[in-house]
């Protein structure tokens, strides 16, 4: 296996585009590692990206945050500027695994792993995230819900690596929330998750973001479920629309940590509740 | 053999050893560097007795490549003891009897030094979620809670 460590995101994606065998990105490696670990993969090539600076940084400016590829969870969690304006994606990343894994896991490798049930990524989408993607000769900038396309599957092109991903400026009175519902409190996989961005104006939904995790193979936005609550106060007749909403997007498996029937009902309780911490952080009153 | 040669720091001594590209820093600790504190328990991140400190932060020495310590500081349960003194973590341990085989405990040391390095007095539930990571099969965790509350209470005594 040889092992990189580029400084360059450019450099990286030139080295990932050469290989001829398999060529895999490292940034925390709570993903890769196990991977390696347990035979899945046997990696011919392993560029490690945190060398880089330009992966390495959170920076704040007009147009919102841009949040490096290897920024790990734990720094997420300590920036305040950033809890404060999106604390529903910080929430959500600061979810995965214990402190020894928040050391070192990031949002772009929760991103690029591909898990139906990745707590970060439906946070992101809710948000209107974008990926800045480098490649070999190109750079291209892509919404987050485009990213995942399966099961462990991405739309990136062989040599193409993300770099950053970006949150949009935030407009006053806006909040964002994830929940996820898990048998334990900790170190855990999401058996269901929502998560919610919305804006308001004078105490009503103005914009809305709604996505479920693990409940198709795919993280889903649902605009069927914002068009639910747009315009109202959240009350209960609109809370009650957002869940069927949900409900009806869901394309859940059966497996032993949650039946069809299960997930498709509790994705709509999870909605709701994370509707109103969203509503609450933007300064709503219920 | 063949392998890269990585220049790192180890509690504080500057420490260099060859390994492989794909052996984990668990690994190299172990049978290179000769420091066996750290623990395999499982090798794939979920039980935390491989726990160290890298460039301050907490990780699991099992989900680390042994090249990426290349320029990195790291911290393991060796370098608890100061002048040949036992940390007071240590002496709390023992004192409340927090643990029985003993696999997981340099993990639970390294992971309550730095929990409490951040929050010099913790509840009992940021105890106990702080110290998720780390999983023992002997105490039930109250005997761990104990000795990390009656630790942080000594140390706190101690800074004043």
């Amino acid at each position: 296996m040889r092992y990189e460590t580029p400084t360059t995101t450019k450099e990286a994606a030139t080295l990932l585009y050469k290989e001829k065998g398999k060529a895999y990105v490292l940034a925390g490696g709570t993903d890769l590692l196990v991977r390696m670990k347990m035979d899945m993969i046997e990696p011919d090539l392993v560029v490690d990206i945190k060398r880089i600076p330009a992966t390495k940084a959170i920076t704040k400016s007009a147009v919102g945050f841009k949040i490096g590829a290897t920024v790990c969870g734990a720094v997420m969690g300590e920036h305040s500027a950033l809890v404060k304006a999106w604390p529903g994606v910080v929430e959500a990343t600061n979810l995965i695994g214990s402190d020894q894994i928040q050391g070192r896991c990031t949002m772009v490798g929760n991103l690029c792993n591909a898990s139906p049930a990745a707590d970060s990524v439906p946070a992101m989408i809710a948000a209107g995230a974008k990926a800045v993607i480098v490649g070999k000769d190109k750079r291209r900038t892509v919404a987050v819900e485009k990213i995942v396309t399966g099961p462990g599957k991405t739309s990136l092109a062989k040599g193409e690596l993300i770099e950053a991903i970006t949150l949009p400026a935030r407009p006053p009175r806006s909040g964002d929330a994830y929940l996820r519902f898990t048998p334990r409190t900790e170190m855990d996989i999401a058996v269901v998750s929502a998560a919610v961005s919305l804006t308001l104006l004078r105490g009503v939904v103005k914009s809305v973001r709604v996505v479920l995790g693990a409940v198709a193979p795919t993280a889903v936005l649902v605009p069927k479920a914002a068009k639910a609550i747009i315009g109202t106060k959240l009350d209960d007749a609109a809370l009650e629309n957002l869940a069927a909403a949900c409900s009806e997007a869901c394309n859940p498996i059966d497996d032993k940590r949650g039946t069809i029937e299960y997930r498709t009902k509790v994705v709509g309780v999870l909605a709701k509740r994370a509707a109103k911490i969203a509503y609450q952080r933007a300064g709503g009153v219920l | 053999m063949t392998g890269v040669l990585v220049s790192t720091t180890v509690n504080g001594d500057p420490v260099q050893f060859a390994c492989p590209t794909n052996e984990s820093l668990l690994d190299a600790l172990r049978n290179r560097v000769g420091l066996t504190g750290v623990k395999e328990g499982c090798g794939t991140g979920d039980c935390g007795a491989c726990s160290i400190t890298l460039d301050g932060r907490l990780a699991c020495s099992c989900l680390v490549l042994g090249v990426e310590a290349e320029g990195r500081t790291i911290g393991t349960v060796e370098g608890l003891v100061e002048d040949g003194k036992l940390h007071t973590l240590q002496e709390k341990f023992i004192e409340h009897a927090a643990l029985q085989c003993g696999i997981c405990t340099p993990g639970f040391l390294v992971a309550a030094k730095v929990l409490l390095e951040n929050n010099p007095n913790p509840t009992e539930d940021q105890i106990r979620y702080g110290l998720a990571g780390n999983l023992c099969r002997c105490t039930g965790y109250d005997k761990i809670v104990k000795a990390v509350q009656a630790a942080g209470k000594e140390m706190r005594k101690k800074k004043r």
